[in-house]
């Protein structure tokens, strides 16, 4: 399944719409997350939101996510071990405050798992393809564990 | 006799505050700790029994900002922490407010989504904070924000 989501704060209209075009050109079937957006889709599952309680299995459902470039997301996806095509809001387009998504893919494009979708055709294609999940040694968990182990030692310090 | 295991209040927002401060919980292993969220499912979908509730606040409303304070200030006393430790976003700041207003140390972590510069609250967190640190290398100075790793 693909999981389509939007987060729930703002409407992305843009990419719900999107993926409806095509929907029916694709191999797999697609669920949506629309949140406060007006567009009714008209060929692929849609729901308002997520319950929290039903996230994990929808999660654990899909063979690839697509969705705003929300760092909520993204850490879900790399939770989860799926690929994730990453949408940016623009807010130029009214979907955000600031480009701050833009300058978010920027800096994660080409990590793995993480393909980021600049056109409807990328999106497309991207969802035509079978893309690679994020490697169990993710260069990103270096990171984490320099984070945790700095705070570790900051709190035993206190 | 043992000693008393170390205070931690956890706070953030729903999304992606959240998710990165579940990412980090690492760190907090062998403290007394307790999270507070503004989204109440997500306490529950991380098997969090004890966690806390904050009111959700953003910039544009300030009745919901005043609210938000005095709740943050109300479960900082009630809680009684050693240590605030926060990811925003002004949910979170309030709390890291109210700790050093009550002399805790405090401990603020900018989103990993502030690429290009530190939030509003992550600009503000840098006067409150005993603790400031950005998870952007570029984004670092020699007198804070910090970088000692990132979620992502």
């Amino acid at each position: 399944m693909i999981l389509v989501t939007v987060g729930t704060q703002l409407p992305f209209d843009r990419l719900v719409k999107a993926v409806d075009t095509f929907a029916k050109d694709l191999t797999r079937p697609v669920l949506a997350q629309i949140g406060k957006g007006s567009y009714t889709p008209q060929n692929m599952k849609w729901i308002k939101n997520i319950e929290p309680a039903d996230f994990d299995s929808v999660f654990r459902d899909a063979t690839v996510i697509v969705s705003h470039a929300g760092i909520g997301t993204v850490l879900t996806a790399k939770r989860f071990g799926k690929p994730i095509i990453l949408v940016p809001r623009q807010a130029s387009l009214g979907e955000h405050r600031n480009d701050h998504q833009l300058a978010t893919v920027g800096q994660l494009a080409g990590r793995p798992g993480i393909y980021v979708a600049h056109s409807d055709e990328d999106l497309k294609n991207y969802l035509l393809d079978d893309l690679d999940s994020p490697s169990r040694e993710d260069p990103s968990e270096v990171g984490r564990a320099s984070l945790v182990n700095y705070l570790k030692g900051y709190l035993a310090t206190v | 006799m043992t000693e008393k295991k170390l205070k931690v209040l956890a706070a953030s927002s729903g999304g992606g505050h959240w998710e990165q401060l579940m990412a980090m919980r690492g760190a907090f292993e062998g403290c007394d700790i307790v999270f507070a969220t503004t989204i109440p499912g997500l306490l529950a979908k991380y098997d969090i029994r004890d966690g806390l509730v904050l009111p959700d606040c953003s910039r544009d409303s300030i009745t919901m900002s005043i609210r938000c304070f005095f709740s943050a200030f109300a479960i900082v006393i009630k809680q009684r922490p050693d240590v605030v430790i926060s990811t925003g976003a002004a949910p979170g700041l309030f709390c890291l407010l109210a700790g050093k207003l009550t002399g805790k140390r405090t401990i603020w972590i900018d989103s990993v989504a502030n690429v290009e510069k530190l939030s509003l609250s992550g600009k503000l967190a840098g006067r409150i904070a005993t603790l400031w640190l950005t998870q952007w290398q570029h984004l670092s100075r020699p007198d804070g924000p910090h970088y000692a790793g990132a979620v992502l």
